[in-house]
């Protein structure tokens, strides 16, 4: 049966997403081996289904807690491209004043807090938020995304049995991309089968393949009404993929250049466009169009993170501690 | 006349913890044991009752989760208090202390402040051994990004809670828990404290005695004796060990011209030995004598009664210390 009209229009919002994910972070290597951008890049390329799809079910009030590879989260939650651009240049125009950096991305009105580099430091947090709306009565779900490299930290355990003990509408929404860094999954857990995982803890959960952003998508919205009709916690697990390496320094000694090729040919773009095609919804000026729009706020966001200020060095020390009273 | 009530620094404590949960709604407490068992050092006892099982929370043995999960209710509005039965089991939270609670501030260039109390309590002469009884906020004094506060007196385990909860950012209250059963008096209604600044406890001319927390009472009780000897130590209480209050330190010593640095944490890298550099970088030309310092041995803290008493320092050193340095 082919899918309706407005089905069609809401694929194609998810491929533009995708791709505007895919181009700005291509833009960012470049721009690194260019010295534009310093310090750790971590790109999410391969797995853009899975933010894209998650934060699908998720609305304005809804919050989020990610990691240090969350460019894609920052911009499904509605943050700039100019605004994470001038984070990633060091430049005040940054979400963060370029305090931050590629790893630290925060915003207010989306909700989106941190970008956090430690390994699992996020579910507490995420906790924490959901504490606060249960107490307050708000009917607010927390989004806390993360690899599946932080299920080998205590504080995953931790913060599963502490979100269903206190019934938090928590949503922890792990990214399983096979590798904590350069450790294959099977060299660091015991039990691989994540979802498997959170059943000692009561936590429902469920798996979904991470390359396809309408499976994910469709996934996330029911492990969101769960958690809203319950209040309490769900675990979703998306297999996915990483195609490039961990961060800019990995050789990526550990896994085969064969096994990259595999998963490419699972690219959630490149499959959702062929999709699109075959249903005669996309055609080539279509999607040359969709290239060139993407492209274009690309290029927006770099001419304005270059010709953003830096911070002066006189306000350093501002932010160590708060300049408002209460 | 103010009328005063006799106290215990407990009793002070939970009356500061009873007024808070009282003033704001969004005040809540969380922590190991606060709520059926009430406190670990009996602290949060009869809160549970009064208060229920939303506002006064037990939590599972997560110092990590529970201190984050503190950190995440702060971003979400409200005012949580963390409780940490002791500074050493404070090192299984470090990571959100350290890494999330002091710095999304400045890491997200002032979007986000942790408006965030964790009490714990800190320091020896219990005899509870090499994993309960350190002194390490002088480390947490390290970090930028937090408040750093040891109320030594009635006033101040009363008082100090509702000004930490008012600051926007994340304050750590350390409690010696040799103080706990300390008798005192209270004013019938106590007037607010200020989080900030240290007090001149007894005036002198000879030297200052510099100190916090536990040591507070031992430096007062040298100070005493001294008189006997015609020594007029005075006795500063820090309160606050980040931001240090220069002013009063170095007010002090510019007076007095003898510092003596009284901290019951290690020597090495510590809180005495800021306070010695900074009196050495702004107050070096009025010194008659060099700093000295009364710290803990560096040792972990042994369980037996008569090592655990030689690791931490104790009246007679402060006493032959202070002596020393008046007559060589």
């Amino acid at each position: 049966m082919s899918k309706q009209l407005t089905d069609l229009e809401h694929d194609l919002a998810l491929l533009r997403q995708m791709l505007r994910i895919r181009r700005f972070e291509e833009k960012s290597a470049e721009l690194y081996s260019a010295m534009k951008i310093r310090g750790f890049l971590h790109l999410y390329i391969g797995e853009e289904a899975v933010a894209v799809g998650v934060a699908e079910a998720l609305g304005a009030e809804d919050a989020v807690v990610a990691t240090y590879r969350e460019h894609g989260h920052a911009m499904v939650r509605g943050m700039s491209m100019r605004a994470i651009m001038a984070e990633m240049y060091g430049k005040l125009d940054g979400c963060c004043r370029g305090r931050g950096g590629s790893m630290h991305l925060f915003g207010v009105k989306e909700r989106l807090y941190g970008g956090n580099a430690i390994v699992g430091g996020g579910l507490p947090v995420a906790v924490g938020l959901a504490l606060a709306d249960k107490l307050q009565g708000n009917n607010r779900v927390t989004c806390c995304c993360f690899g599946e490299g932080a299920v080998a930290e205590g504080e995953f355990h931790e913060s599963m049995n502490l979100a269903a003990l206190w019934n938090l509408p928590v949503l922890f929404a792990c990214e399983n991309n096979l590798y904590a860094m350069g450790t294959a999954l099977e060299l660091s857990e015991s039990v691989t089968n994540l979802t498997e995982k959170t059943a000692g803890y009561g936590v429902p959960s469920a798996a979904v393949d991470g390359m396809d952003v309408v499976a994910v998508e469709a996934a996330a919205k029911q492990a969101v009404a769960t958690i809203r009709q319950s209040g309490g916690p769900y675990f979703l697990e998306s297999r996915t993929y990483r195609f490039r390496a961990h961060s800019m320094f990995d050789p990526e000694l550990y896994r085969s250049k064969d096994e990259v090729e595999q998963w490419k040919q699972r690219c959630p773009i490149e499959n959702l466009k062929t999709q699109l095609q075959q249903q005669g919804w996309l055609d080539d000026a279509k999607w040359a169009a969709l290239e060139k729009e993407v492209a274009d706020e690309v290029a927006d966001a770099v001419a304005f993170a270059e010709q953003s200020d830096w911070e002066p060095v006189e306000e350093l020390t501002r932010f160590v501690y708060s300049d408002r009273e209460g | 006349m103010t009328e005063t009530r006799k106290t215990t620094y407990r009793e002070a404590l939970n009356e500061g913890l009873r007024e808070a949960l009282q003033q704001d709604e969004r005040v809540f407490l969380m922590g190991e044991d606060v709520g059926h068992y009430g406190g670990c050092f009996a602290v949060s006892k009869g809160l549970l009752e009064e208060f229920g099982p939303e506002r006064i929370r037990d939590t599972p043995l997560s110092e990590s989760t529970f201190t984050g999960a503190g950190i995440g209710a702060a971003l979400g509005g409200m005012r949580p208090i963390v409780e940490i039965m002791t500074v050493n089991f404070s090192l299984l939270a470090l990571d959100q202390i350290m890494n999330n609670a002091a710095t999304y501030l400045h890491m997200s260039g002032g979007l986000f402040n942790v408006p965030l109390v964790i009490r714990m309590a800190t320091g020896g002469g219990k005899q509870l051994a090499a994993q309960h009884s350190h002194s390490l906020e002088g480390w947490y004094a390290h970090i930028p990004g937090i408040k750093v506060l040891c109320p030594a007196t009635m006033e101040d385990a009363r008082g100090m809670l509702w000004p930490a909860l008012l600051d926007p950012d994340p304050v750590l209250i350390f409690e010696p828990a040799v103080l706990y059963p300390m008798e005192g008096t209270l004013p019938e209604k106590p007037t607010p404290v200020a989080i900030e600044g240290a007090k001149v406890l007894h005036q002198g001319k000879d030297l200052s005695l510099i100190s916090y927390g536990s040591s507070l009472h031992k430096s007062l009780a040298a100070a005493e004796q001294l008189a006997g000897e015609g020594i007029a130590a005075e006795v500063i209480d820090l309160r606050c060990l980040r931001p240090l209050d220069d002013t009063t330190i170095i007010g002090s010593v510019s007076k007095t011209h003898r510092a003596l640095i009284v901290d019951e944490g290690w020597r090495s890298g510590s809180l005495s030995a800021e306070i010695s550099a900074r009196i050495m970088e702004q107050a070096f030309y009025q010194l008659d004598a060099p700093v000295e310092r009364v710290c803990s041995a560096e040792v972990p803290m042994p369980y037996a009664k008569h090592l655990e008493e030689a690791a931490l320092p104790q009246v007679e050193t402060i006493v032959a210390t202070a002596r020393r340095m008046l007559n060589g």
